[in-house]
């Protein structure tokens, strides 16, 4: 077996080069052949940008369309559905809307091409942590799970590359500081560890995300933070640190302490917002949606720091010539600013802050990303009224937020046996 | 020879649908669970892995012992309230339009999707739902009652309350078709209506029981969302740990699990069949 990997390996990475050499040949092409065929050509192109529905939107998506000339369609899928996308049925779509821990786990199929950097005009606006794995002031980022930079670039073989070189995997689109949802009401005190997620007063009033590859990391940075346990590398756990993280999951299951498990966006809102949990894993637009509801929810920061995550857009394989360069001017499209100014407003950041700074008004722009009190009514990316002036986000601004990622969400070298350990917790 | 070319005629349209719609899927599920897997990829290989990995593990037999007492649990429920309700429409509703009507006030759930249905307990049952707020007020508990929500009981009463229903068609079925003069004859016979209940109408009605034991059971043991959503993802039934592996792209371990799943629903299937003779009942 290993020796039929082995030969699979290479035809695959040979393949890559002939689609390589090939696909440089069509740019060539397009390059030297009339402008007026390109223009009549481009219009018939329909892209299919699949990913999940906080990052890929219709509204974006016919807007898109509008200021590019030719179609641009999404559909949503989670994660997992797109990875299956991506392996199974690479024909079926035309951009990958990837997280970066998915990319490190799909890339080696060799279904996505690898991107010419020198294609994407904002690539060096993009913020410092996903080109080169530095914070805003110049230190290394947290290397605790898939630092997006360390699967950012690809080397000479197709593999990931340890430092930047001229070609990408995915162009980082969107991204977020993620932390624990409260309600402040029900609580009635002030929380500032993630250590809380395990706190016995709080029994049967917790949740989890039911992603292996997420709630252990929540799970994690709260064991962590109690000092059960240090972990070497809390985003690649050695199989002793899954087992012990698991042991100490399922003694907590089993005394009740957590109400559920949540694999919805809409279970999160529906348990924070129906009281049936106090403290759990969440997403920053499901403490907006439970916000709406005039329900007190609040997304602190909290001392360990925060658990980050990015989603950028790959090429599939299959693209080539007009398609291809209509896909390149997509993604330039989503780095120039409309695309960054509406995930802003749902409250997660684009990856290129200046186009985003230019698409906000300067008082969206001071709520949003510079952590002042609104200055006037904050609203969300639909219209509707989400915040009242005089609001401060929750955990200020976006370099004490985002400065303040710990740790990533992650492909463990152990990952499989972290799935099936997660799938023992959940039926324990 | 004529003949039996018009035979196979026959059986073609047939067998072509049950061939193209579950012979070859069936066959792709069962070759799928002998490939190899590398956490990614999968290999056309013949490996036991698959099956090492889902008889080895204690998770497996938790889940199946799991599944399992759902269906039974359901089963007992739905048999006892699909029997009492099909008893009643059939015996003591004696005005035909009545009873049709009755009937239909049954399946009037039915006009709306499972999922609805579903959901709609989750508002009502939770910590701060009608229910308890209605326990509260009334002044019966001073705290809500958890286990009403995200548990075995949320998960059980879903289930009877969604597939009662086919516990009381096929036992109401049944029932109709007894024949009035036979519990007469019991009468004049002498026998008490406890008699008559258990020897002469729960043996004529055991093809309904049969079909709707089958019904049941396959909707349960086949389930996954009911038991996801219900339980708030802390109970796994068989086929929810399998769809925990396909989100995972563990598709071979996937279908060892399903290849196992349908062998123990055939089982169970074929053991009532060889209680009862549906056919022959049927055929009545």
């Amino acid at each position: 077996m290993q020796k039929s990997k082995k030969s699979l390996g290479v035809t695959r990475r040979s393949a890559l080069k002939q689609i390589g050499a090939s696909a440089s040949l069509a740019g060539a092409s397009t390059v030297l052949g009339a402008p007026m065929i390109w223009a009549q050509t481009i219009k018939d192109v329909t892209l299919l940008h699949l990913g999940p529905s906080y990052s890929a939107f219709p509204d974006m998506a016919a807007k898109a369309s509008e200021d590019l000339g030719f179609k641009v369609e999404v559909q949503n899928a989670w994660t997992d559905g797109i990875m299956a996308r991506v392996v199974n049925q690479p024909d079926t779509l035309d951009i990958a809307d990837l997280e970066f821990w998915a990319t490190q786990r799909v890339w080696r199929r060799g279904n996505l091409q690898n991107l010419d950097i020198s294609r994407i005009s904002n690539w060096e606006e993009i913020v410092p942590m996903f080109r080169d794995g530095k914070n805003f002031d110049g230190s290394q980022m947290s290397t605790q799970g898939t630092l997006p930079y360390e699967v950012q670039y690809v080397d000479s073989e197709g593999g990931f590359a340890s430092g930047a070189t001229g070609e990408a995997t995915i162009v980082p689109t969107i991204y977020n500081a993620d932390t624990l949802g409260i309600r402040p009401d029900l609580i009635g005190r002030e929380l500032n560890s993630w250590a809380e997620l395990l706190n016995p007063e709080f029994a049967g009033k917790t949740a989890l995300i039911n992603v292996p590859q997420i709630g252990i990391m929540d799970a994690a940075m709260a064991i962590e933070a109690r000092g059960d346990l240090t972990y070497g590398d809390k985003g690649n756990m050695t199989p002793e640190e899954i087992d012990k993280t698991i042991a100490i999951l399922i003694d907590l299951k089993k005394a009740g302490h957590f109400r559920a498990f949540w694999s919805s966006f809409d279970e999160s809102v529906n348990f924070m917002a129906g009281g049936e949990v106090v403290i759990q894993s969440m997403w920053s637009p499901a403490v907006t949606a439970v916000r709406s509801r005039g329900i007190d929810c609040e997304y602190r920061g909290l001392k360990e720091g925060y658990r980050g995550w990015g989603n950028g857009l790959g090429l599939m394989g299959h693209l080539e010539g007009v398609k291809r360069d209509a896909a390149y001017e997509y993604l330039n499209w989503t780095l120039s600013g409309e695309y960054g100014a509406f995930v802003a407003r749902q409250g997660y950041y684009g990856t290129v802050p200046e186009t985003t700074k230019a698409a906000l008004s300067a008082d969206e722009w001071d709520y949003w990303y510079e952590g002042k009190p609104a200055a006037i009514e904050i609203k969300d990316p639909f219209g509707g009224v989400m915040e009242q002036p005089g609001r401060v986000r929750d955990g200020g601004s976006f370099q004490q937020r985002v400065g303040n990622i710990t740790a990533w969400n992650t492909l463990m070298d152990e990952g499989q046996y972290l799935v099936e350990r997660w799938n023992e917790f959940v039926a324990s | 020879m004529n003949k039996t070319i018009i035979s196979w005629l026959q059986v073609l349209p047939m067998a072509t649908i049950l061939i193209a719609f579950v012979g070859i899927p069936l066959a792709t599920v069962v070759s799928l669970s002998f490939w190899t897997f590398d956490g990614l990829e999968y290999y056309p290989d013949f490996t036991f892995e698959n099956y090492t990995k889902v008889f080895s593990s204690w998770v497996t037999w938790k889940i199946f012992f799991n599944t399992i007492r759902y269906a039974v649990i359901t089963w007992a429920i739905a048999l006892v309230i699909g029997f009492t309700v099909s008893y009643y429409l059939v015996f003591h509703v004696r005005n035909l339009k009545i009873q049709i009507a009755l009937f239909l006030l049954c399946t009037i759930p039915f006009w709306t999707s499972t999922v609805i249905r579903m959901i709609s307990w989750i508002p009502f049952l939770g910590r701060e739902g009608l229910f308890n707020n209605a326990l509260m007020s009334a002044g019966f508990v001073d705290q809500p009652l958890e286990f009403l929500l995200f548990s075995d009981f949320a998960v059980i009463l879903t289930y009877v309350n969604l597939f009662t229903l086919f516990m009381i068609v096929p036992i109401f079925n049944a029932m109709v078709k007894i024949n009035p003069n036979v519990i007469e004859a019991a009468l004049d016979a002498g026998a008490s209506q406890i008699q008559i209940l258990w020897n002469v109408i729960i043996p004529l009605t055991r093809t309904g029981i049969a079909l709707g034991t089958i019904f049941v059971m396959t909707l349960v043991m086949g389930d996954f969302f009911i038991v996801r959503v219900m339980s708030g993802g802390q109970s796994t039934s068989v086929v929810s740990a399998m769809k925990n592996n396909i989100d995972q792209l563990f598709y071979p371990q996937a279908a060892a699990m399903a290849v196992l799943l349908i062998a123990v629903v055939v089982f169970m299937v074929s053991a009532i069949l060889r209680v009862v003779d549906v056919r022959a009942e049927l055929a009545k």
